[in-house]
């Protein structure tokens, strides 16, 4: 019997493979009722099939995976139910109006008509498209189109809501509504599992995270503890001419606790970076352009990878 | 079969906007046709005394054949760009597998809008021919589920081959040589009696041969019990086929 308080997904040794590429290499993970998971990598790193294998849209090659305690294999349409899937490309229906999309995809839930068109109401508030109710899919704008994504996906009342790279391609004010939405239902009680290769994202809406590479888990843990425990607390980044870098590149190795090279830049990991500054400039090599920051998750994937997460 | 339905009912959402220049194209089109060659035509060849199957006048012996190939034409062409449209372009499947319908809810569906449609077609079609005075017994009315039929064997198979395409380019082969020859050498405008010695051998390897003849045969009670059994064996044997066919290759598609 599947349990009420267990995780609501639990993969282990989860693999996918097309052929001869293996998109998942065998993870181990859970996600937990009420939380917020999220899956950081660049493109190519496994989480879209991982997402898909969850969504029961792609069949496991090998090891276990249970949502909500039961198998995709075999019990596809009973988890399909709970799901709420957000995929990366909108798949809305062209051919209908905004409320109307609303509607057809309660019926393939089985909802019954009237609950669907309560349903669709408060979901049209909700994603701030009440005024679009009639208007045909194909005018709407890019955030206006994802929003309408999101309430689709809730119109079964999810209890987890799958998001596949949920804010991708959309500008920084539909970024922040869709946000925003996302919250209140993290507050509401749903979970959450996404998908971003946008570290502020992960940041922002992300209790906890896995970070993945080429079909492997590469680091875990909430985004405040994977920055302390694999960059420090600032990070100073240096610009200066290929011929100064190489022909100090031991002397500046000893600054800071760690280095990276960049093509385009040095990556100074430091609990102080001004005071790393300081010290370049004492060395009299001559800066082009410093800046101190806070150090992210972006930092976190360079320096387990050595690569950067948009590429 | 419920979860059918809701491909029926979507279908049914977005024709309410669409239907008149369909009817346009579906009814009036037939009817056109049928004026044309089944009163024009058809009084030059009665007058020369043709020999046709049953002894009939020349629209009598055109209209059921032209029904069943009509039903041939509406249904490749709906089971063509529009499924297509929705696997690959707009990937409406692809949003509908995420709910509890399954792939053969899908196809199932489809396959019964298709059906829908063709009822349409075939009602419109027989009402005319008793507007024109072609249709002298109630035979007539069973012509309207071999028509279908006929217009189901297309559109399995073509739905199957419509969901791993990639772009429309493919369908214009699919109807200049495939779709018009049939329509054209099937026995619709003329017995197959007619045709050279091996196209005759080779019409009754092909499917809207069989339909012509089943339909025709019913309406002008001119068919034998095993003759019947044949086509619509034929029929039926291309329309599961068709169907297992489609079922895999949407499965295929949305579970990769």
């Amino acid at each position: 019997m599947p349990s009420a308080s267990g995780p609501l997904v639990l993969a282990r040794a989860l693999r996918k493979t097309f052929g001869s590429f293996t998109a998942v290499d065998g993870i181990d993970f859970e996600v937990r009722p009420g939380e917020a998971f999220g899956f950081l990598g660049p493109n190519g790193a496994g989480k879209t099939s991982t997402m898909r294998m969850i969504a029961c849209a792609s069949p496991v090659t090998s090891g276990e995976l249970r949502v909500f305690g039961r198998d995709p294999r075999t019990e596809a349409s009973a988890i399909k139910a709970r799901l709420g899937v957000v995929p990366q490309a909108d798949n809305l229906d062209a051919e209908l109006t905004v409320r109307e999309n609303l509607l057809m995809y309660a019926r393939y839930f089985d909802i019954p008509q009237q609950v669907a068109r309560d349903r669709a109401e408060e979901l049209l508030a909700f994603v701030q498209l009440a005024e679009r109710r009639d208007s045909q899919v194909e005018t709407l704008s890019g955030g206006m189109k994802r929003r309408l994504t999101i309430a689709r996906a809730l119109v079964n009342e999810p209890e987890l809501i799958l998001l596949d790279e949920p804010t991708t391609g959309l500008d920084p004010q539909a970024r922040h509504l869709i946000w925003e939405r996302l919250y209140r239902l993290k507050r509401q009680g749903t979970t959450l599992l996404l998908t971003t290769h946008y570290m502020d994202e992960a940041e922002q809406l992300c209790d906890r995270l896995l970070v993945m590479d080429k079909g492997r888990i590469v680091a875990a843990g909430s985004p405040r503890e994977l920055i302390a425990r694999y960059v420090t607390r600032e990070v100073l980044e240096v610009r200066m001419s290929d011929e100064v870098r190489a022909a100090n590149a031991g002397r500046l190795a000893t600054l800071g606790t760690h280095l990276e090279h960049l093509p385009e830049r040095l990556q100074f990991y430091a609990d102080d970076g001004e005071q790393v500054l300081a010290q370049i400039h004492q060395m009299g090599l001559p800066v082009e352009r410093a800046l101190v920051r806070r150090a992210t998750l972006e930092d976190v994937f360079l320096r387990l990878t050595g690569r950067t997460l948009i590429d | 079969m419920p979860n059918a339905l809701r491909i029926v009912q979507r279908n049914a959402l977005v024709y309410r906007r669409t239907w008149r220049g369909n009817v346009l194209m579906t009814v009036v089109q037939p009817v056109l046709v049928l004026s044309a060659m089944g009163l024009g035509v058809g009084a030059l060849v009665d007058r020369g005394g043709a020999a046709l199957p049953g002894n009939v006048p020349y629209l009598v012996f055109l209209a059921p054949g032209l029904l069943a190939a009509t039903c041939m034409q509406t249904a490749s062409f709906e089971s063509s760009f529009p499924i297509s449209g929705k696997m690959t372009w707009q990937k409406n499947y692809h949003a509908i597998a995420g709910t509890p319908m399954r792939i053969v809810d899908i196809v199932a569906g489809e396959l019964a809008w298709v059906a829908l449609r063709l009822l349409a077609v075939a009602v419109a079609f027989t009402a005319a021919l008793f507007a024109f005075g072609a249709a002298r017994t109630p035979l007539v009315l069973a012509a309207v589920p071999a028509a279908i039929l006929t217009g189901l064997a297309f559109s399995a198979p073509i739905m199957a081959f419509a969901a791993t395409l990639k772009n429309g380019g493919n369908f214009n082969a699919l109807f200049r040589f495939i779709i018009t020859p049939l329509f054209l050498f099937s026995g619709v405008y003329f017995p197959v009696t007619r045709l050279p010695e091996w196209l005759q051998r080779a019409a009754p390897w092909t499917p809207l041969y069989h339909g012509v003849e089943l339909t025709r045969g019913l309406v002008l009670h001119t068919l034998t019990w095993p003759s019947v059994a044949v086509h619509l064996a034929y029929l039926l044997v291309m329309c599961g086929i068709g169907t297992v066919a489609a079922v895999w290759t949407f499965s295929g598609k949305l579970r990769a």
